[in-house]
């Protein structure tokens, strides 16, 4: 997983509530094999109609969604998380956020920073007056600054403390590097390997 | 104070302990199939990461693939797509696998003990829950999740926390005609599903220690069924005897040093287990499902509960529901249960062993009118061996339909399943609603009694023939 410490990236206001996971990415496209390539299915359902705020090309290349309340609620699928990211979205802003949804997102590198309702209102008033403007996001001191405006955001520490140091589960484990190899100088060299492939004689 | 068997194993792969956290556990071997792995793979990729051990993780397609022209380009757009991925997958990252068509693919659980990968003293996983099979061999192996897939592919390692000690004791030897398949699944109805929540099971006694190799995997494939994290046997003469000489056991001073190290692998005679079960093998008789979940069994010979005489309310309620979406007659025998197809072959009963007990009862006998048989070897090897041995043959005279390697009709994933309302008898390990096809029932079989209700059409044991 990458460092996450500061962002700055086009704001997408996205004003319903209660954007569940079907929403973000319907069912249709869960079949897939892989963890990338569900940009394709975000919003599915709204991206043909062309007001829907990502068809606007101002906003089309945003990263920092700033989302009404009870975002990600519904199904625990991790395909939500993965198809904002795959999008491009590195951080969604809002003031109230399912909590599989908000579990889902530190595992999988995807920022979320709550905030106050009011300060959600604020950003939508900035971005939606001169689309295409930028947020700043900087984890270290937990704030989102739009314009002349910084607002303090709040996050759990140990979720900031991996995302800041890039820790995945992986990573934490691969932080113990040296203890793995540390143990595998001690594996019996009887211990079976596949490879070389082996046939029977 | 002694040690268990699960105790020495687990005690020699820990990486990493620290207060408050799970211990990091190394994995001696990662078994990888196409329907579990492509997410995990995918994760390796987006994160820039390697699998740290090409060399200890084995891929093998078997889940979602045709058990008929196997090397035809696979008709189901999803299976291919899987199978396809897998095959990228195992090339891009340098991981060894075994493709349809090539000497070593199988079920995943069926080809790891088939080329002596499966060695007492190791810890093995694969994203599959049957994976406690290699627990025969004294080794702690258990299902993982795709995450976790992901974990052990770029570390070797998995965090993981220990699992409580229960001991199986099972006492006395299985009478003539009775099979390790109707000992666990006796042992299921007795501890029920959750009976082994938490627990890694050892398997012991009498019956365990008499038992093959196969019959051992049988019972340890099971465990899963009675809920418990993994399930194993502690290893002997049957256990070395089976690996020596096999593609990817050890040699010569290896050999000796690995005999060594087996012989360590028992439960210290003052050992404490936290739990004990106790099951009388030489009691047993041949034993049947008749409901929606493993724990639903009785001995074939009982008939079909009448839930009004259940006591327990939520057991009276689930045999309402099972007995209904079954479509069975409370209190009908068991024995007049028609069924229409009859499946042989998983990882539970999909050896050499479970093909030749099966033959044995159908040769010079006819597969019954209006019933299909479908006989699917657990690896390409076993289908040769069974090749060899002319068993194919047998089935084909019975009128079975004989086919290529694979899970099948195990999880119905690939062509081969049952149309809503059809009853099998199966030799698989879930008899779970839908399992082998969408509104399908499954009665849980040995190969004997497959093998004699594909012959009577109805539930039936050898000995009725
Ligand atoms: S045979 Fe059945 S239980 Fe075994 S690995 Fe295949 S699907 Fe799973």
């Amino acid at each position: 997983m990458d460092k996450f410490t500061t962002h700055t990236g086009i704001g997408v206001p996205l004003r319903p509530s209660n954007v569940d996971t079907d929403q973000i990415i319907p069912a249709v496209y869960l079949k897939r094999v892989t963890r990338s390539g569900f940009e394709d299915g975000l919003f599915a359902a709204w991206r043909t109609d062309p007001d829907f705020v990502l068809n606007q090309p101002a906003y089309a290349s945003g990263s920092v969604l700033v989302a009404g309340p009870d975002f990600g609620t519904g199904s625990s699928r991790e395909h939500a998380v993965w198809a904002l990211q795959n999008y491009g979205f590195k951080v969604v802003v809002g003031s109230r956020f399912a909590d599989i949804f908000r579990g889902n997102s530190g595992k999988a590198g995807l920022l979320i920073a709550q905030v106050d309702q009011d300060v959600v209102e604020e950003l939508w008033r900035y971005l939606e007056d001169a689309p295409g403007s930028t947020i700043a996001v900087d984890l270290t001191d937990r704030t989102v600054t739009a314009g002349a405006n910084s607002y303090p955001f709040t996050i759990d520490d140990y979720t900031a403390h991996r995302l800041l140091n890039g820790l995945d589960d992986i990573g934490i484990t691969l932080s113990h590097a040296d203890a793995i190899s540390a143990y595998e100088a001690t594996r019996p060299s009887f211990k079976p390997t596949t490879l070389p492939v082996r046939v029977a004689s | 104070m002694g040690k268990t068997l699960a105790d020495k194993i687990w005690e020699t792969h820990v990486v990493r302990t620290a207060a408050g956290e799970p211990d990091l556990l190394y994995i001696d071997l990662h078994l990888v199939h196409e329907v579990t792995s492509p997410q995990a793979f995918d994760g390796l990729r987006l994160a820039g990461r390697r699998v740290r051990r090409p060399d200890l993780t084995l891929a093998t397609e078997d889940h979602n693939t045709p058990t008929e022209n196997i090397l035809a380009p696979i008709a189901d757009p999803v299976s291919k797509l899987q199978v396809d991925t897998l095959r990228a997958n195992a090339a891009e990252f340098g991981v060894p696998i075994h493709s349809l068509g090539t000497a070593d693919q199988g079920v995943v659980h069926i080809i790891g003990p088939e080329l002596g990968l499966t060695q007492p003293g190791m810890t093995i996983v694969c994203g599959d829950s049957h994976t406690a099979t290699h627990g025969a061999f004294g080794a702690i192996a258990f299902g993982i999740g795709t995450s976790e897939v992901e974990h052990v592919l770029a570390t070797q390692t998995l965090a993981q926390a220990r699992g409580k000690r229960m001991a199986v004791n099972v006492r006395g030897d299985l009478a003539p005609g009775v099979t390790p398949k109707d000992l666990i699944l006796a042992l299921i109805a007795q501890v029920g599903t959750g009976g082994g929540q938490g627990y890694i099971a050892e398997y012991r006694g009498e019956a365990i220690e008499k038992m093959s190799m196969e019959g051992r995997m049988t019972i340890c494939n099971m465990s899963i069924e009675w809920g418990a994290k993994a399930g194993l046997i502690a290893p002997d003469e049957t256990t070395y005897a089976y690996l020596q000489g096999r593609p990817n056991a050890p040699e010569g001073d290896e050999w000796d040093a690995a005999l060594a190290y087996w012989k360590t692998l028992y439960s210290d005679a003052d050992a404490s287990f936290d739990a004990e079960v106790d099951l009388d093998a030489s009691a047993l008789t041949p034993f049947v499902t008749w409901g929606t979940n493993p724990g639903q069994g009785l001995p074939l010979s009982a008939n079909v509960p009448v839930p009004n005489e259940i006591a327990d309310a939520v057991d009276r309620a689930a045999a309402e529901k099972a007995i209904e979406y079954m479509g069975l007659t409370p209190g009908m025998a068991l024995r007049d249960i028609k069924v229409d197809t009859v499946f042989l072959g998983s990882c539970t009963n999909g050896r050499i062993e479970d093909l030749r007990a099966a033959a044995s009862v159908l040769k010079g006998r006819k597969v019954a009118d209006g019933v299909r048989m479908l006989v699917v070897p657990g690896s390409a090897r076993v289908r040769v061996r069974a090749m060899s041995e002319g068993l194919d043959k047998v089935f084909t005279e019975a009128g079975a339909d004989w086919r290529e390697a694979g899970c099948s009709m195990c999880l119905a994933m690939n062509p081969d399943k049952l149309a809503p309302g059809e009853r099998s008898a199966s030799t698989s390990n879930r008899n779970f609603e839908g399992r082998q096809g969408k509104g399908g029932r499954t009665h849980l079989v040995s190969p004997e009694v497959a093998a004699a209700t594909a012959v009577r059409g109805t539930l039936s044991s050898p000995a009725d023939l």
